[in-house]
């Protein structure tokens, strides 16, 4: 049997230094990829496997000999002779207080590394003040471009508000969210075309949202939970999830990942079933996958409940 | 993609207002009546999408119909072009001169920005308060208006200054400056219905020509201009000299002679010249023209782009608004001339939304000129063909940034792009663009009739050509001066007549909010690229800002972090929540309750990181006047005397 092999055309070797360590990659490789080669690591939060950097998030930059300003790591195309520094002290500096900025305005507590980057570059969001109290459902939806409220300075605004929880399949927490674009770009041009949501408002005020802030089961939305699938914060959850952390059940030690094939159509896509105490928890989907690249459908991503019925007598 | 809309029906103003703009709907399939032969074929994909940069004006026209963006209209909308709602809204909730709440139809913008709040625009802003309820309050006794804080309206040679837009057909405009809070309350009186009609042999433009009544009535351009009509001018030679509205005035006084001398030079002779004449952009960046020209002609990808940015926001800068208003043809031929140079045929022209007088000009330059065979095909028997849109800005500093400008025409939230690629290479709609500022394409006239070394003899080595500066503050003379570079900002003071007797300067901003604050005894700083940044300064776009002792530095320096708090785009973090974060610190600094040495630190480790990390100018930028203040100024310095307050 042939086996298929992907040709793609050579690409040019250039010459770059990572820390003093010189290595060798592809012509149009990221300098996040000449890192990894070299085996230093970037922290990222909005880069996703799966998408085209947008460099928002801004904690992967890092310091290139002869730029004015520090570059992201994550869509910087390395040009030969590039000589980069990750762990300077202008590096250090923009990690930490990007760390600070985005730990006093939002709720990072569920997202994965947060707190150990925090320890390692010893960033201290507190130093802004108290948070200040969630804001009302519907409030920064409301918000208007070019204005805001004058703050007093006694306490650190942040982006906090009650979570939406208006379908049974999955909440959208905003106040866990950093605003890193990948549901936008997996919901629409990149993934799944559906453009249910964009993000409106601006500065501060800037916020994921349907037209004019509608219900999900009122937008363009399909259910396929492909936004989820790139959250980097949790801010997007299966209600399943979101339910159990409320109740402190959520316990991913105890959980148990078995990669299967989806059963409903004949496409093929990998799902990855996430079972603690013998229930379906969540639905991943490998993003390495040839035929998936961590997307699914509604029916793979939520239609696994028929799995579970049981009989209870 | 399967869009799914509201089903909401918008009324027939909306509906009209849109199909003005786009043109009546084809079928159903575009938002028109849906009929049975729909139903026979798609109408989708790429040639359905092609006219998304027509969102901002459809967006606009409704805005200007009715006053505000209704979910109807904004559905309507959406079918015509076949935009994605959900993105739509995005775009719509970027601006800040759209609505998407009913408001009223006449909306007061009172500047309380920088220059105006030197001329007292807190005290009116507190009156008006008092007046007419809080900002935003559409229930007051005034209900057939609205009144809203707005940054810098471009105006401050009149601070403090309020612009009023009432919605119609056609929409009007009137502006109070300076304005006293009974003017600006005047301006939110509607009066009964005025139905002048238009001049008959007016082009036709966005806004009706004769004002709102209510208004003071705005003085010629040339006011802005204490220098008008002084022999020896280079760039402002013709501000009130010429009659703006008229073509044949302006070729009488040598207009479009730089054009024919361009066409007799070729492309490469024009950017020869300009590359000889050492010109660099006026926009802030100072980037050498004729290097961008050569890059983009170079592309071999095609069409080539053209785009004037005329966003002119910076707080403090309005030499634009005074060239485009005073001069319109100037720009017009100037942009002929770049298109010419760099291949391109099509220009844009986008201008900020607070500029209703310059908009008229324009519009009526570009139709006289079109008229002429100025524009359009076969320019002047060259065989070069060439046309000017304009597009209009909503309220979004950010959209001065060069690449932010480009999403915004191409109908996407106005965010800057990441660089590189830069523009000569992939820029607006993803093709070779050169962008340049309205006052850096006008000095390309001059250099085409003294030819590039002759241009580069004015001025010093390092920067060449005459400058326009916007001085205002609390100086006798605020206006646009022109003064070759090499003059030192004492020069520059002592010709706009300097602060009131018995006052002192303490303070010059240089550069506008991004530039930087110098002290009243460092006044022999040169005006130039090199002698600003061997002081530590930048010239920017050329903002003089004087305050004299009366001002109270604290107040501003809140009102500048305020400013870049609204202003962000909100893209990158360090900028979008160092802008709060910067924001938070100074009110606690100003309000004198909090540790001196904690807050320092805390805005110097947030400016620094803004600096490095941010994405764009705008994050780059919104510390440097700040830290200017408190390191040259001492704004917030430990009084001497009390040492404890050190310790703390």
């Amino acid at each position: 049997m042939n086996t298929p092999v992907p040709l793609a055309p050579p690409r040019r070797l250039v010459d770059v230094t990572v820390d003093g360590q010189e290595v060798r990659v592809p012509e149009g490789a990221t300098i996040m990829q000449a890192c990894a080669q070299t085996g230093v690591s970037c922290p990222t939060l909005c880069y996703g496997d799966t998408l085209t950097p947008k460099n928002a998030c801004r904690i992967c930059v890092v310091e290139v000999e002869g730029a004015r300003t520090l570059a992201p790591a994550c869509s910087r195309p390395v040009e030969p002779g590039m000589a980069v520094r990750t762990d300077s002290d202008r590096v250090r500096h923009a990690r930490r207080t990007v760390l600070e900025l985005l730990g006093s305005s939002v709720d990072l507590s569920t997202t994965p590394q947060a707190q150990e980057w925090m320890e390692h570059y010893d960033a201290r969001p507190e130093r802004f003040g108290p948070r200040a109290a969630p804001a009302p459902m519907g409030e920064r939806d409301a918000r208007r471009a070019g204005e805001h409220e004058p703050p007093t300075g006694a306490v650190a605004e942040t982006v906090e508000q009650p979570a939406k929880i208006d379908n049974d399949l999955y909440v959208r927490d905003y106040g866990k969210c950093i605003l890193c674009y990948k549901c936008v770009d997996a919901c629409g041009e990149q993934w799944q075309n559906t453009f249910a949501i964009g993000v409106a408002g601006r500065g501060f005020d800037a916020r994921v949202s349907t037209e004019h802030d509608v219900a999900l089961p009122d937008s363009a939305c399909v259910y396929c939970g492909n936004c989820i699938e790139v959250c980097p914060t949790g801010a997007l959850s299966f209600k399943s999830e979101f339910d159990m952390r409320a109740e402190g059940t959520w316990d991913e030690s105890r959980q148990r990942q078995t990669t299967t094939v989806c059963t409903y159509c004949g496409v093929g896509c990998n799902v990855t079933l996430h079972v603690q105490d013998n229930e379906i928890v969540k639905v991943t989907s490998p993003h390495d996958n040839p035929v998936t690249h961590g997307n699914l459908c509604i029916k793979g991503r939520f239609g696994f409940q028929h799995v579970q019925q049981r009989r209870h007598d | 993609m399967d869009l799914r809309f509201l089903d909401a029906v918008p009324d027939s103003l909306e509906r009209e207002a849109v199909d003005a703009v786009l043109g009546p709907a084809e079928s159903g399939w575009d938002g028109g009546e849906r009929r049975a032969g729909d139903l026979r074929y798609a109408r989708g994909g790429h040639a359905a999408r092609a006219r998304r940069d027509l969102l901002l004006p459809a967006l606009h026209a409704v805005n200007d119909r009715t006053g505000w963006i209704s979910p109807a209209a904004l559905d309507y909308i959406c079918r015509r072009l076949t935009v994605p709602p959900a993105e739509a809204y995005g775009v719509a909730t970027f601006y800040a001169m759209f609505s998407l709440q009913a408001r009223p139809a006449r909306v007061v913008h009172v500047c309380t920005d920088i220059a105006c709040a030197a001329k007292g625009a807190d005290r009116i802003r507190a009156e008006l308060a008092e007046r007419l309820g809080p900002p935003g309050d559409a229930s007051g006794e005034q209900a057939g208006a609205i009144w809203h804080e707005s940054p810098c309206l471009g105006l401050c040679e009149r601070a403090p200054a309020a612009l009023a837009l009432e919605a119609g057909s056609p929409p009007r405009f009137a502006v109070a400056a300076p304005a006293r809070a009974e003017d600006i309350a005047a301006l939110m009186t509607p009066p009964p219905v005025d139905t002048t009609p238009s001049n008959g042999h007016r082009p036709a433009t966005t806004f009706a020509p004769s004002p709102l009544s209510g208004g003071t009535v705005e003085p010629a351009p040339s006011a802005a201009v204490p220098q008008a009509g002084v022999p020896g001018l280079v760039l402002l030679r013709r501000i009130g000299v010429v009659d703006p509205e008229s073509l044949d005035d302006y070729r009488a006084h040598g207009g479009y002679a730089a054009l024919r001398q361009a066409l007799r030079l070729g492309p490469a002779g024009v950017i020869r010249e300009v590359v000889e004449s050492g010109l660099v952009g006026r926009g802030g960046a100072a980037f050498p023209t004729g290097r961008k020209w050569e890059a983009t002609a170079r592309q071999p990808a095609s069409p080539h782009y053209l785009v004037c940015n005329a966003d002119e926001s910076e707080p403090g800068t309005f030499k634009d608004r005074v060239l485009m208003e005073g001069d319109p043809f100037s720009v017009i031929e100037a942009m002929t001339i770049a298109a010419y140079a760099t291949g391109a045929e099509k220009g844009y022209l986008y201008i900020r939304g607070e500029y209703p007088r310059a908009l008229s000009r324009l519009e009526n330059a570009i139709a006289r000129a079109r008229g002429r065979n100025l524009l359009g095909r076969d320019i002047l028997g060259s065989g070069f063909d060439f046309d000017v849109e304009i597009r209009r800005g909503a309220g979004a500093y950010i959209c001065g940034e060069e690449t932010a400008v480009f999403n915004s025409i191409e109908g996407r939230r106005g965010e800057p792009r990441s660089k590189p690629p830069f523009p000569v290479e992939r820029g607006l709609f993803g093709r070779p663009t050169t962008i340049n500022n309205v006052e850096t394409l006008v000095n390309v006239l001059p250099i085409m009739l003294m030819g590039g070394p002759a241009y580069a003899r004015i001025g010093t080595g390092g920067s060449t050509g005459p400058k326009l500066f916007c001085v205002s503050g609390t100086v006798s003379r605020p206006g646009v001066y022109e003064l070759p570079f090499g003059a030192t900002l004492r020069d520059l003071l002592e010709l706009s007549g300097g602060v009131a007797e018995g006052r002192e300067i303490r303070a010059v901003l240089l550069g506008g909010a991004a530039g930087a604050f110098v002290r009243g005894d460092e006044l022999d700083i040169p005006l130039t690229f090199e002698g600003a940044r061997a002081a530590g300064a930048t010239l920017g776009s050329g903002v003089v800002l004087v305050l004299d002792d009366t001002v109270d530095l604290a107040s501003i320096l809140v009102r500048i972090a305020a400013f870049f708090r609204d202003e962000s785009c909100g893209q990158c973090a360090p900028c979008r929540v160092g802008t709060v974060r910067q924001e938070e610190a100074l009110r606690r600094l100003a309000g004198g309750s909090a540790s001196r040495r904690t807050e320092l630190r805390v805005l110097r480790d947030v400016g620094a990181a803004m600096r490095d990390a941010s994405i764009c100018g705008l994050g780059q930028t919104a510390w440097n006047a700040v830290e200017s203040a408190i390191d040259r100024l001492g704004v917030f310095a430990a009084p001497t005397t009390d040492t404890t307050e050190e310790a703390r």
